[in-house]
């Protein structure tokens, strides 16, 4: 811990470290480190554990107020042990394996994918000086956790010897590759600019007020919102989350490579995808919205990881809103989607971000200079790349149907 | 541009969200166990026996066994077994009525043809829809206790066609009243002058073969 830090904070934004020691620190040296690490795993299990609780009934409640209805308020006040019943029902079904399954491929899919998606909490900084492991390269490691995610859905479909679920295993790897392009190099110019691939040191880099009011923020340069829309999307394919959720779609594969799973195994493919979404919601808040940064100066004595939760609940919110929304892509509309327009577009914005880097030192008239460009190196790529892109293909004209 | 349409989609779905909080149109969802629906008038489910008095309901019944809805039903679902005795009906008269009158409502189709021919206004149509139950055979076949339902409520459930069934009963009653009172005057007048009808009736011979009597219409 650092000691200017921990003079200056307050006694709340110091809570959990207090916490910690108060368990820990009557320990001898060599068990210290190892019953905080274990701590810190705990805390992480039960607070995103019950996140995830949280967020499967918040969605239903969204989703349910988006169409019209009230949404699920039978179990308890206000329907709020739905999640409690929902375990219960599913933990307590048979878990069926198919006959002709590879069974141990069968069941090592969701135990990889939740374990994959539990490690990506890791380098998430939470809050000042919250964050599980500080290493050098922890933004290289989340992505290289995330993409695993990929390969055991893969797992899944392959070892249920059914068609609908290796079907869903060929989209899984289509959109994986598709969207995994994207989602890399959108955080590129943040490394790019921050010159570093731990995450504590992106936060620190987004430190400090420009004009003394408004956040350094990476989202709050044209590059960086270029590349927050960019990392969103990618995300979105990335978590499987609608209208990219073509691996499980519902209508056409009938759940895809869930349709041999059940019970326990089921809830573990389930928790892995919001666990997947909540942590690239984290890294999302941490490479471009500040990470556990106040918005304004005369809010900072609110704790951080406080602000660190709103983000994240902000966006996950988002998250459900978009799936109330859009319909469900095609899977050559989603690779176009990725190669014809969100490919080129970030590795444009590699440039806008570089063009940014070296027009640093720019002030008085060219400072406006610089951001025009930058802007314009967004904007106008974004509009011609998008008439290219629906040319021809939209509005759709139809045959038959008026 | 592309994604305005996006843009415009989210707008549709944020307006929705918000909406559902404080404007009663956009959250219709009527919670069903606590909070029933109004239903419309001619909201129709099983039918149900009409009786004028909720104190004596068998004695009250307005069916009188005429078993016309026995032979229109289309699945034949009722079954009905005339009294030997009668009792005075809706209008008065007195007719014979229903000593068992059962409707199978597992085979019912709440069609309303029994309703549409009924020339007694004896059975109408319900508003009760909550009727499952546990056993499937008994529990299903209503016999007269069961189907027998009050004339107020049937006004509570149709006032408007409550109101002129009732008011036509009325009219009937009225004219049936007066036929009476009228046959009485007859009847009255006849036996001031008695001598020539009482010998122009002729009387049947003990022991011999009645005499045939023609169409009485």
């Amino acid at each position: 811990m650092n000691p200017p830090f921990a003079v200056l904070d307050p006694l709340l934004e110091r809570a959990p470290q207090i916490l910690r020691d108060l368990l820990t620190s009557h320990l001898p040296e060599p068990w210290r480190w190892f019953v905080n690490s274990l701590l810190a795993i705990i805390v992480i299990l039960a607070v995103f554990g019950f996140l995830f609780a949280a967020l499967t009934l918040a969605e239903r409640k969204i989703l349910g107020r988006v169409q019209n209805r009230p949404g699920p308020n039978r179990t308890g006040p206000f329907g709020l042990l739905q999640p409690i019943a929902d375990g219960i029902k599913m933990l307590s079904k048979e878990d069926i394996v198919p006959r002709d399954a590879d069974h141990l491929l069968h069941f090592l899919a969701p135990v990889t994918l939740l374990a994959s998606s539990i490690l990506a909490f890791a380098v998430i900084p939470y809050g000042r000086n919250l964050v599980p492991v500080d290493m050098d390269a922890s933004v290289l490691y989340f992505f290289a956790v995330g993409a695993t995610t990929e390969l055991a859905v893969f797992m899944a479909g392959w070892s249920s010897h059914n068609k609908y679920s290796l079907l869903a295993a060929m989209r899984a790897l289509a959109q994986l590759i598709s969207y995994e392009l994207p989602l890399l190099l959108s955080w590129l110019p943040i490394v790019m600019i921050s010159g570093t691939l731990s995450t504590t040191g992106i936060v620190a880099a987004q430190s400090g007020w420009r004009w003394g009011w408004m956040p350094t923020w990476h989202i709050f340069t044209p590059w960086g919102f270029a590349g927050f829309m960019v990392f969103m999307v990618a995300a979105l394919a990335e978590s499987n989350r609608s209208p990219f959720d073509l691996p499980e779609a519902e209508s056409e594969l009938i759940a895809g490579h869930l349709t041999e799973y059940s019970g326990c195994k089921y809830v573990f493919f389930f928790m892995a995808e919001y666990f997947g979404m909540i942590a690239l919601s984290g890294m999302a808040v941490t490479l471009f919205l500040g990470g556990w940064h106040a918005p304004l100066p005369s809010l900072e004595f609110i704790p951080s990881y406080v602000w660190f939760a709103a983000k994240l609940l902000t966006l996950l919110f988002g998250f459900i809103w978009i799936r109330a929304t859009f319909p469900r892509l095609r899977i050559d509309q989603l690779t176009r989607f990725a190669w014809k327009f969100l490919v080129p577009l970030a590795l444009i914005n590699l440039g806008t971000a570089a063009f940014w880097s070296l027009s640093a030192g720019w002030s008085g008239p060219f400072h406006l200079a610089r951001w025009a460009v930058a802007v314009a190196l967004v904007v106008v790529p974004f509009v011609v790349m998008g008439r290219r892109l629906s040319g021809g293909v939209a509005p759709r004209t139809y045959s038959f149907a008026a | 541009m592309l994604g305005s349409g996006l843009i415009q989609g989210l707008a549709v779905t944020a307006r929705n969200f918000v909406g559902s909080f404080h404007d009663p149109k956009r959250l219709t969802t009527l919670e069903y166990p606590e909070k029933k629906t109004v239903l419309p008038e001619a909201f129709r489910n099983f039918p149900f026996l009409v009786s004028e008095n909720a104190e004596d309901p068998m004695g009250t019944l307005r069916c009188v066994a005429c078993q016309i809805c026995e032979k229109e039903c289309p699945p034949q679902c009722i079954y009905i077994e005339k009294s030997k005795d009668k009792k005075p009906d809706a209008t008065g008269k007195m007719q014979i009525y229903p000593a068992i009158f059962l409707i199978d409502s597992s085979v019912c189709m709440n069609c309303q043809i029994c309703v549409e021919v009924c020339p007694f206004d004896a059975i109408k149509m319900d508003h009760e829809y909550e009727i499952a139950t546990q056993d499937r055979f008994k529990a299903l076949l209503l016999d007269r206790e069961q189907l027998a339902k009050p004339n107020s409520y049937f006004h509570s459930i149709r006032p408007e066609e409550a109101a002129e069934v009732d008011g036509r009963l009325a009219t009937e009653r009225k004219a049936a009243e007066e036929k009476a009172k009228a046959a009485a005057q007859a009847k009255a007048a006849a036996q001031a002058k008695p001598a020539p009808q009482a010998v122009a009736k002729p009387q049947p011979a003990p022991g011999g073969n009645p005499p045939k009597t023609t169409n009485p219409a």
